[in-house]
């Protein structure tokens, strides 16, 4: 049993290709637990960066800096009395937050943390996490629908309408993304980056092209993949109705669009969704375009020594937070009634600290530093989500409609034909 | 499902609960066949009394085809407080604070329109330097509402950001006002002969600070918005209206004219100081929201140049006319008229010779404007529904009275 579980602690590839069931369970254990975290933070980092950016300061009131109220927040939504309407559709109405929170945890299946950091790696891993996502289309359409009130009927109408045309557009960047796998870029097409002779729909076997044609898609027939990655990254937004395609939640006019009739547990597991739908898009964005797991400059910066210094960063990292925290220990009014909460920080100091710590272990640090640099990558994007909201105006619907098919379509197609010369004449 | 059963079906809804007696029931009705392709039905929706966008408690009911307008009705009066009836029942001096609350965003402009309209029935004037405090802060009101109009339609429109942005410009104002009279937003700053207060120790700086803080600020807001594609996209060719419908509709102020009128009452009728400051009248051409935008952010630019000129040759000397102690108004009646905010604020006044007025009509702004509603959003979208009632820049509290 030991043997079973130590076994694969060694190996190079994921525990699905292992078929090492035990490790599996704990990926998929680490995924759920781990994004559970992502959304939480990411939550109150959303609502921090979002008020520093308003001239105001954001939740300051639970725990030091307000960085319990997350916690706080599922506190009251768990205990919240969960209000269904008397005219829903019953079973629809129950059934349609567990399909969104289910497709958006479920794409997480092949995500390549790293070489070996995925649950499994399918030979049509770009597909499936195409596919799955685009299935949350089909819980929304149910939740409008259940609901049984204008509101989130128009909603949900604007969002599958919107989800389904932003959808093409951005699987034409995709595709010419995987186009780039197969290509050297010494003219001609079969000479693939695995050597298999074609091109990959693995997730992780795209990242290996990346590494071994040594370069992100991003640059790649400049400024063709550059095209490409914008084309992704208007459409991942649209893709999750946020800001400024947040029509289908548009607070102004659909009061809340297609979950204005959820409260409490069914409302979490909607916002659940959308966070962890936005993660999962932009780590397809990450995958495709920006090197994955890779380090940065690992052509330029390369040898051991450089290797060294870029495994040292996860911990560093940590140190610094851990460093950030115990400087706002310092800062805490010395008032009794701020005992506990003074306490609670100088603990997450510790903590952060001891992570920081950990990850200075060099077996550890090697097997981690690849989900550190996917996690900094995704974390760039989550930051653009939270920018874009504080900053653009909302777009109509017919402008949305006309941004997608009239410009992102066309413009997609071109870089996708383009791209496939590029293959051939470069 | 025959027409009859359908009909009725659609009242039921417009009318929300259906139940209760008093509940309103809408003229809308569907169309007697389905027009469109897929057959599809007409949808008839409540925004409203309680929405985050209809600024208040304005319950429009629209008619949709799909994300179409057809049609709208507002449902107005979730705010009434009887305000002209008030006024029977209180002396002309008892009734001053009760203007206040109509136009909440600008009560001084509402508390000057009183005053100005009683002085001219008891046929006082107020002194110069009364005058001049009533411009300055009635121009500071005007920046404080203009600056809530634009976070609020702003916000409407989907930018979160620039209210708060607003928000921070705006308190500087409250300030002073808060300063001045006690109070920050039902100021009552002005009495009838002029003004009760004199203005406090270091009144000039504290304006000339704010007018030097906050007029970077409007190039900051207007670098944001004016050029950005998607606030152009949504504002430009929305909510159009001809300057003969506005004239038709009796919409005043900065709707009129960006529609292209330049129909301003501080020049047309000029009241208080107005006619000693130099200031212009921006107007629009195209009479949409983008232009409505614009010919707003230019008066902002203008009351802060009137401000620093009525700071700079405030004159000296006393702050109220001699007025009686009973004010009892010849038998007569008053029509007065000032340019508030949101348009031509007016107050007819009706006098019994006694010491309460037998009847005040006052013509708000908002409500007449308010009209102006269905004619600029039919044929539009939802979304534009919205930024059409943002850009009319309605105060509930001033439209049900």
């Amino acid at each position: 049993m030991l043997d079973y579980i130590t076994s694969y602690l060694g190996s190079n590839v994921t525990p699905g290709q292992a078929g090492n069931f035990f490790w599996a369970f704990v990926y998929i254990l680490l995924i759920f637990i781990g994004l559970s975290v992502a959304v939480i933070a990411m939550n109150w980092l959303e609502r921090k960066i979002l008020a520093h950016m308003q001239v105001r300061l954001g939740p300051m009131r639970v725990g030091p800096h307000g960085l319990l109220q997350p916690i706080a927040d599922a506190v009251k939504l768990l205990i919240k009395e969960d209000i269904m309407p008397a005219e829903a559709d019953k079973l629809v109405f129950w059934i349609a937050p567990l399909i969104v929170v289910t497709t958006a945890f479920t794409v997480f299946i092949v995500v390549p943390f790293g070489p070996s950091h995925a649950v499994t790696d399918m030979n049509i891993g770009v597909l499936f996490m195409l596919g799955v996502s685009s299935l949350s289309v089909l819980g929304i359409v149910m939740a409008g629908w259940a609901s049984n009130s204008h509101y989130p009927l128009m909603g949900s109408l604007r969002s599958s309408a919107q989800m389904v045309s932003y959808e093409i557009a951005m699987g034409l960047a995709v595709v010419s993304a995987i186009l780039m796998t197969s290509l050297h870029g010494l003219g001609m097409y079969g000479v693939a980056a695995s050597g298999s002779g074609t091109g990959t729909l693995s997730m992780i076997e795209i990242v290996k092209a990346q590494q071994e044609q040594q370069t992100w898609f991003l640059f790649k027939f400049f400024p063709l993949g550059l095209i490409a990655f914008f084309i992704f990254a208007v459409a991942m937004v649209a893709e999750t109705n946020r800001a400024p395609f947040d029509l289908p939640e548009a607070e102004s006019e659909l009061t809340a669009g297609f979950h204005t009739e959820y409260s409490g547990f069914r409302w979490s597991l909607f916002f659940l969704a959308e966070y962890s739908a936005m993660i999962a898009v932009s780590s397809i964005a990450v995958t495709l375009w920006m090197g994955g797991w890779m380090r940065p400059f690992p052509n330029w910066l390369s040898g051991d020594t450089w290797d060294t210094v870029f495994s040292l960063f996860p911990g560093i990292t940590f140190l610094i937070l851990a460093a950030l925290a115990s400087a706002g220990v310092g800062k805490m009014p010395k008032h009794p009634y701020f005992r506990i909460q003074t306490m609670g920080l100088a603990g997450f100091a510790a903590v952060l600290g001891l992570i920081g710590i950990v990850l200075f272990i060099p077996p550890v640090r090697d097997r981690i530093q690849d989900i550190y640099w996917f996690s900094i990558k995704v974390a760039a994007f989550m930051y653009l989500y939270i920018w874009y909201r504080g900053t653009f105006p909302r777009y109509r619907f017919d402008q949305l409609m006309k941004v997608g098919w009239k410009v992102l379509l066309p413009v997609g197609i071109g870089v996708l034909i383009l791209t496939a010369i590029a293959g051939v004449v470069l | 499902m025959s027409n009859g059963t359908k009909t009725e079906d659609t009242k039921m809804r417009a009318h929300g609960a259906g139940k209760d007696a008093g509940s309103y029931i809408s003229h809308l009705e569907l169309g007697e066949k389905d027009q469109t392709f897929l057959d599809s039905d007409e949808l008839i929706i409540n925004m409203g009394p309680q929405h985050p966008a209809t600024h208040g408690v304005l319950r429009v009911i629209l008619k949709l085809d799909g994300e179409k307008v057809l049609g709208t009705e507002c449902v107005i009066g979730y705010l009434h407080r009887g305000v002209e009836k008030i006024a029977e029942h209180r002396t002309y001096t008892m009734f001053n604070p009760y203007v206040d609350r109509m136009d909440y965003v600008a009560a001084v402009s509402n508390g000057l329109g009183y005053c100005e309209a009683v002085e001219k029935l008891l046929n006082i004037e107020a002194p110069p330097r009364a005058k001049y405090i009533r411009v300055i802060l009635t121009e500071l009101n005007r920046l404080a509402s203009h600056q809530l109009w634009l976070g609020t339609h702003a916000l409407d429109i989907g930018a979160i950001t620039p209210l708060f942005y607003l928000f921070r410009d705006r308190e500087e104002i409250l300030k002073i006002f808060e300063r001045y009279c006690g109070a920050r937003l039902t100021t009552h700053a002005f009495r009838i002969g002029g003004c009760q207060y004199e203005t406090y120790d270091g009144f000039e700086q504290d304006v000339i600070k704010f007018l030097d803080f906050g007029l970077p600020k409007i190039d900051e807001y207007e670098e944001l918005l004016t050029t950005n594609r998607i606030w152009v996209e949504r504002t430009k060719g929305v909510g159009k209206i001809s300057a003969q419908d506005c004239i038709a509709l009796g919409v005043t102020g900065p709707v009129l004219r960006a529609s292209g009128v330049k129909w301003d009452l501080r020049k047309a009728q000029p009241y208080a100081a107005y006619p000693e400051f130099e200031f212009e009248i921006p107007i629009g051409q195209n009479g949409d929201t983008y232009d409505r935008y614009l010919v707003r952010m230019q008066e902002m630019r203008q009351s802060f140049r009137i401000i620093r000129q009525a700071v700079s040759k405030i004159p000296e000397g006393p702050i109220m006319a001699k007025v009686p102690k009973v004010m009892k108004p010849p038998v007569g009646e008053i029509y007065h008229s000032i340019e508030a905010p949101k348009g031509e604020l007016g107050y007819f006044i009706v006098s019994d010779g006694s010491t309460q007025p037998y009847r005040v009509r006052v013509r708000p702004p908002s409500f007449v404007n308010l009209q102006a509603l269905d004619l600029m959003v039919r044929g539009q979208l939802v979304a534009d529904v919205i930024a059409v009632i943002g850009t009319l820049d309605i105060v509930l509290g001033e439209v049900d009275r």
